[in-house]
């Protein structure tokens, strides 16, 4: 039992890891939503699993949050916004395909090498858990840097997010209190994120960072 | 006694793939005919094919050098013997110590390279063009498939393939991302080495898609019929050597029984003939994509593979 | 507890019952002074903190450290909110703001009290971590409360930034927890600052050494420290003045604190990695790369964003150093810093307003044409430079004193960006402030008073310090180790 439930949270921490490098590869944006769905779909499962494993009931909660804030509610919101916008076939890149693979690949040995070092005496599944969060976040961080629409960069800054729950229900015991403040911050971000939008529609038909990006106030 | 058993068997499984490789080609295309509604040629078109090949003339360009001859004789030798390697109803055969999956890639890159060398040797502008393609693919592909290997080395502590399906059998596997992902990895690269659909088309001459066939385009008579023969040698190897890795299971064990060897020959038709159902559903489901596309695709396996191997350090070994 | 006044509740509970009021109330001349009210109130149930001290739960706490931050931000909040009334009126007389907007900003702006409060008050990590991305949030909001592209770009990039850093900050977090729980076992307790520091030799130096740079990165991404600054001087110059009064004068300071109370782990486990040389490095990096940007600023509120850099990068450098003196120099620079700067903001806020611009080339001859405003940013300019005999002197000379006794090659570099920076602030205030005046020149409808009682504080305080805040000071200089 021990071996199984190691073997399946490490699938489902791997497989979010698997998820963040196929975003990294989507360009299109409504494709790239679709991806951040499934990277929740799979921040629940493995969520859920360590709910079980670690028989710690409230962590459902979390994962109940995940699946339907993070996995049913932002997707279709964003969809919505980008077809009212008319941006859901644009395709946004700034640097290639094969040096983002190959950086976010840097990435994941990275924080692997720095995790495992660090955490030599912890139980191999936080150890695990916390080297593949480290790596989702850098990964998040990836693609806010390589992108520069604002969609896509939300969409990096949530996945990030999503590296930092796995990361939380990794740390065994970790209070209750702080995992649905976590799920309830990326709410209010999204809130956050939502009145932009629209603003930014409002003012300039585009969310092109770079169009933002025109204007300092330096320089007027 | 032992010995000549072992000989035996060894030299069945030899002669075992050079019979099977024309019909893993013929089912294929009989399936993707059945799936068009077609109703495709029969079986042991593959093996007519040859055979007509075979009794054919020769014409050799006028400024083919000796090299030209020569290579399908080298690259028929080396398929030959890497497919002959991957155990198939048995493992631990007599010869099975050599059977290392970096002296299979080996031996299929050495193929390749003399391939290629005949593409360009008559100077045409199609033998250039597809060599520097396959060079291309290769060059993508040939990491990536050392990537699966470092990952399944890593997970069964070696690189004989015996050691590999006998470690899979066995129950410390469990489930784990990295052979997942390296299934994923070794697939693509098949299809990509084997100028199945999305990367090549095996069945067109148009000139700007085909890469393989462009560097065969000077070939005739025996000498095409041996290069047919190998590269239909080399999807049953790459068949093979998925089936023996990631379903090993009915392959009989070193020094089994004859029913035993019954079995695992039973095993290994129906695993062939999956892999071959398979491969047809996906090559009619699928569009060619464009050459310059190919490194990406090609791309996208060797992260797989990188990944594989990466997460290995995360695992059970902790 | 049996007490029916718990300050502690108060500071936290008032800014969060003003901010569901004010949000309901229409009416901004009414809401305003019930902002201005409900930030005193706060303030005084501040200051109540100091007589009347309640007992550390598992979520909050004060403390000697924090005590001074908590009363420090509550009456800043307070003289900003004084300000803020008499800024948002010519704003509204112009056009830049509308009723419905004034209510959700006198709404988010008790929010912003209310989440500086609880992240200074907390005795959680995780609640402190959640305080300060609650703060970021409504600071995010404000900033881009005008709506033009400048300000929806400052909002946006702040808001990029600053999730980014809080993200990392929460990995951090969770890393710390992750090196207590051997220690301390699982659970709410791992979380609490009071066994955190208590245990902190047991825990796993990796860990911790780890975790703290996650947190420096990100703690200090809100704290605007040098590479990680980008985001600091779009907001301060893009949002309403008096949000740039706070996020200079208080954010900042929460930030740092912070970090501030990690440090304390850190120092507090013999095997981790001193955390003194990150933080240097960190604060002259942010303190010599402001210095020089400061030349180029051609908008006041720009430059004086760049200026917190300055002094912030001053004051990480100083808790870098550590040891007593020092220490106790970075608590009042920073104390200082807070004063002077909001007071400057305050100036320039009506100077902008009067001049309709925010443009330096087309402000000059100030103190001519308004001199009360003119000679306020005078003064204000002189402290911030680091004159004698205002407060920030004081503070900048007990620094590069101790750390000349210490580090005399770090002590160069400091005083070397001091002088880089004071040299562009008063080149840039002999053209605003004196000169051929220029540009409208109507008398500007402010009050004065935050202004120049921030500024006679200052004053006061470069001349003498009462013996009390002087060994007040002194314990929490101690205790920073």
């Amino acid at each position: 039992m021990r071996g199984l439930s190691f073997d399946v949270a490490h699938l489902l921490a791997g497989g979010l890891v698997l998820v963040s490098f196929m975003q990294l590869y989507q360009d299109r944006l409504s494709a790239l939503l679709n991806m951040f769905a499934l990277h929740a779909l799979v921040l629940t499962l493995s969520v859920a699993w360590q709910a079980y494993i670690q028989d710690a009931p409230h962590l459902y909660v979390t994962a109940l949050i995940a699946l339907v804030f993070k996995a049913i509610v932002i997707p279709i919101a964003l969809h919505r916004i980008i077809v009212r916008l008319g941006i859901h076939r644009e395709i946004d890149k700034v640097v290639g395909v094969g040096a983002t693979m190959l950086l976010g690949m840097g990435l994941v040995a990275l924080s692997m090498v720095v995790m495992l070092r660090v955490t030599a005496d912890a139980d191999p599944l936080a150890r695990e858990d916390l080297a593949f969060a480290l790596a989702v976040v850098l990964l998040g961080l990836l693609m806010m840097v390589t992108r520069r629409n604002a969609v896509s960069q939300v969409v990096g800054f949530m996945s990030i997010e999503n590296g930092l729950v796995l990361a939380a229900t990794g740390a065994k015991g970790m209070p209750l209190v702080v995992e649905i403040s976590i799920a309830f911050s990326v709410l209010i971000a999204f809130i956050v994120i939502g009145i932009f939008l629209f603003r930014i529609r409002e003012r300039f038909d585009t969310v092109d960072v770079q169009a933002l990006d025109r204007f300092r106030g330096e320089r007027s | 006694m032992a010995v000549i058993f072992d000989f035996a068997v060894q030299g069945a499984q030899m002669l075992m793939v050079l019979l099977l490789a024309p019909l893993l080609t013929g089912l294929v295309r009989k399936v993707k005919a059945r799936l068009l509604r077609r109703r495709g040629p029969p079986l042991i078109q593959p093996y007519r094919d040859l055979a007509r090949l075979l009794r054919k003339e020769v014409v050799l360009a006028d400024n083919a050098s000796w090299l030209f001859r020569v290579i399908p004789y080298v690259v028929f030798a080396a398929t030959w013997v890497a497919a002959a390697l991957v155990p198939t109803f048995q493992s631990g055969l007599l010869f099975s110590w050599s059977a290392d999956l970096i002296a299979i890639i080996a031996l299929l890159g050495s193929a390749r390279f003399f391939l290629a060398l005949a593409g360009l040797d008559v100077g045409t502008s199609f033998g250039g063009i597809g060599s520097s393609r396959e060079m291309m693919i290769a060059s993508l592909a040939e990491p990536a498939m050392l990537m699966t290997v470092f990952t399944l080395a890593l997970i069964a502590g070696s690189t004989q393939l015996s050691t590999v399906a006998a470690f899979m059998t066995s129950n410390e596997v469990g489930l784990r991302v990295s052979l997942g992902l390296a299934l994923f990895a070794l697939t693509m690269v098949a299809i990509a080495e084997n100028a199945r659909i999305p990367v090549d088309n095996p069945a067109t001459h148009l000139e700007l898609t085909m890469v393989h066939e462009a560097m065969v385009l000077e070939y005739s008579g025996r000498h095409l019929a041996l290069i047919d023969l190998s590269s239909e040698l080399k999807l049953l190897l790459y068949v093979s050597l998925i089936g023996c890795v990631f379903l090993p299971w009915g392959m009989a064990p070193s020094g089994a029984s004859v029913q035993a060897l019954a079995i695992g020959f039973a095993a290994y038709l129906v695993k062939l003939a999956i892999g071959a159902f398979l491969l047809a559903v996906f090559e009619t489901a699928i569009a060619k994509m464009r050459v310059f596309r190919v490194p990406e695709f090609l791309g996208a396996a060797l992260m797989l593979g990188l990944l594989a191997t990466l997460f290995l350090f995360v695992s059970r070994s902790l | 507890m049996t007490m029916p006044f718990d300050p502690m509740a108060a500071v936290l509970v008032i800014p969060a019952a003003a901010a569901a009021l004010l949000a309901a109330l229409p009416g901004y001349r009414m809401t305003a002074r019930l902002n201005v009210l409900a930030a005193l109130l706060t303030f005084l149930a501040a200051l109540s903190l100091f007589f009347e001290r309640p007992e550390a739960g598992p979520y909050l706490l004060v403390d000697d450290l924090n005590n001074v931050f908590i009363v420090l931000t509550t009456f800043v909040g307070f003289t900003t909110s004084v300000f803020s009334a008499s800024y948002i009126d010519h704003e509204l007389e112009i056009g830049r703001l509308t009723p419905t907007f004034l209510r959700f900003y006198h709404a988010m702006y008790q929010v912003l009290m209310f989440a500086m409060n609880l992240a200074l008050i907390a005795n959680n990590i995780g609640l402190m971590w959640v305080a300060i991305e609650l703060a970021t949030l409504t600071t995010v909001l404000m900033v881009g409360i005008y709506r033009t592209h400048e300000a929806l770009e400052a909002a946006w990039k702040y808001f990029i930034l600053g999730s980014v850093g809080i993200a990392l900050a929460l990995f951090g977090t969770i890393l710390v927890y992750m090196a207590a729980r051997p220690a301390i076992g699982e659970g709410l307790p791992a979380m609490v600052w009071t066994n955190l520091v208590a245990r902190a030799g047991e825990f796993d130096p990796a860990l911790l050494n780890l975790a703290f740079v996650f947190l420096l990165l990100g703690y200090g991404t809100k704290v605007g420290l040098a590479p990680l600054h980008a985001w600091l001087p779009d907001a301060h110059a893009e949002g309403p003045t008096p949000i740039s009064a706070v996020l200079s004068g208080l954010l900042l300071n929460v930030a740092l604190y912070a970090l501030l109370r990690f440090k304390m782990l850190l120092a507090a486990n013999p095997y981790a990695v001193a955390p003194g040389p990150l933080m240097v490095t960190l604060g002259l990096i942010s303190l010599i790369f402001a210095s020089f940007m400061l030349y180029r600023r051609r908008d006041i509120k720009r430059m004086f964003a760049y200026s917190s850099i300055e002094h912030m990068g001053i004051i990480t450098f100083a808790f870098g150093i550590g040891g007593p003196l020092a220490n106790f120099a970075g608590l009042l620079h920073m104390t200082m810093h807070s004063l002077t700067k909001s007071a400057i903001f305050f100036a320039v806020g009506h100077i902008a307003q009067v001049k309709g611009t925010q443009k330096i080339a087309e402000m000059s001859g100030l103190t001519v044409t308004n001199p009360v405003l003119g000679w306020g940013l005078v003064i204000g300019v002189i402290a911030i430079a680091g004159l004698p005999p205002l407060g920030i002197f004081m503070s900048e000379f007990l620094l590069v004193s101790s750390t000349f006794a210490r580090e005399p090659w770090l002590a160069i570099l400091l005083v070397f960006g001091i002088l880089v920076g004071f040299g562009a602030l008063f080149l840039r205030l002999n053209s605003i402030a004196f000169g051929e005046p220029r540009g409208p020149s109507a008398e500007a409808k402010a009050s004065y008073l935050p202004m120049y009682s921030h500024l006679a504080i200052v004053f006061v305080a470069g001349i003498y310090m009462p013996p009390a805040i002087v060994m007040w000071f002194q314990n929490v200089a101690k205790l920073l180790g």
